[in-house]
């Protein structure tokens, strides 16, 4: 029993680290902040949720504190990328567009204009 | 949803914190079981107005059905994303075309609007930037569509309809 928690243990630790050097790389590629919040955030809440529940598989006796980690950071990091988006936003930093597709820029402007 | 009593809610939110409690101390000593006992109450007295609106219904067993069927949706979604991303990120022509979108969301309860918000950040390709009042401006790293009602359909619809459920 023990080696299988073990192995399931290294197998989720491994799992999340291969997604946090994945998300690493995103960040290094992606054409802008936007782009980078969409890397950064996606393989950092996996990468780092599957790390701390590998943990909790090694040490069973902290497994229920790892699990309210997980369960603090599945909550948390969303709020901290939208915090950033909007803040870069509200702030005039322009997303990259192709298509030139941007819905809240109305939204934006209409506020300026009240103002 | 307003028709909750002020008690429900109360004692929901005592029952949530002090499983929190549990979960950080993971003593059954009696002593520690009291403390903890008097805190969550004294926690849930200042905070339930905020923690939910729903109050003990949230423990029905048809609700807690469409919580647990919600958290695997939710998790399928967040490793498909990861799957996504990566693939994106390792083809060498990085295949994006980032925009942002607008949709109408059906929701009225804050707490839902915020969890809905939560999962589109961590589904695919997709995060919330803002919600205002029931509008969702949601940056999208592929964009398909502009129109609200398709970007609806591809985004949100599965969350929501479980949402709309526990929450409504």
């Amino acid at each position: 029993m023990e080696t299988i928690l073990n192995y399931l243990g290294y197998f989720f630790v491994s799992i999340g680290a291969v997604f946090l050097v994945l998300g690493a790389f995103g960040i290094l590629r992606m054409p802008d902040f936007y782009t980078r919040i969409q890397a950064g955030t996606k393989s950092s809440t996996l990468g780092a949720m599957s790390f701390i529940f590998g943990v909790g598989l090694l040490e069973p006796a902290w497994f229920i504190k790892t699990l309210v980690i997980v369960v603090f950071i599945a909550i948390s990091n969303p709020i901290s990328s939208h915090a950033l988006a909007r803040g870069a936003y509200k702030s005039h930093h322009q997303p990259y567009l192709k298509d030139g597709v941007d819905a809240y820029k109305e939204v934006e402007n209409q506020k300026e204009v009240k103002l | 949803m307003e028709n909750v009593s002020k008690i429900s809610r109360l004692v929901y939110t005592w029952v949530v914190l002090f499983a929190l409690w549990m979960a950080f101390t993971t003593s059954l000593a009696l002593d520690e079981v009291l403390v903890g006992l008097a805190i969550s109450f004294v926690v849930a007295a200042m905070t339930f107005s905020y923690f939910t609106q729903i109050g003990l219904k949230a423990f029905s067993p048809k609700k807690i059905m469409y919580q647990i069927q919600y958290l695997i949706i939710f998790i399928v979604a967040l490793v498909k994303a990861n799957f996504h991303v990566a693939k994106i990120v390792l083809t060498p022509s990085l295949p994006i075309n980032p925009g942002i979108v607008e949709f109408e969301t059906k929701l009225n309860s804050d707490i839902a609007k915020m969890i809905l918000a939560n999962s589109i950040t961590l589904t695919p390709g997709t995060f919330t930037v803002d919600v205002i009042e029931n509008r969702f401006y949601v940056h999208w790293l592929e964009v398909e569509t502009e129109d609200s009602e398709k970007v609806y359909k591809a985004i949100a619809e599965s969350f929501e309809k479980i949402l709309l459920k526990i929450y409504e």
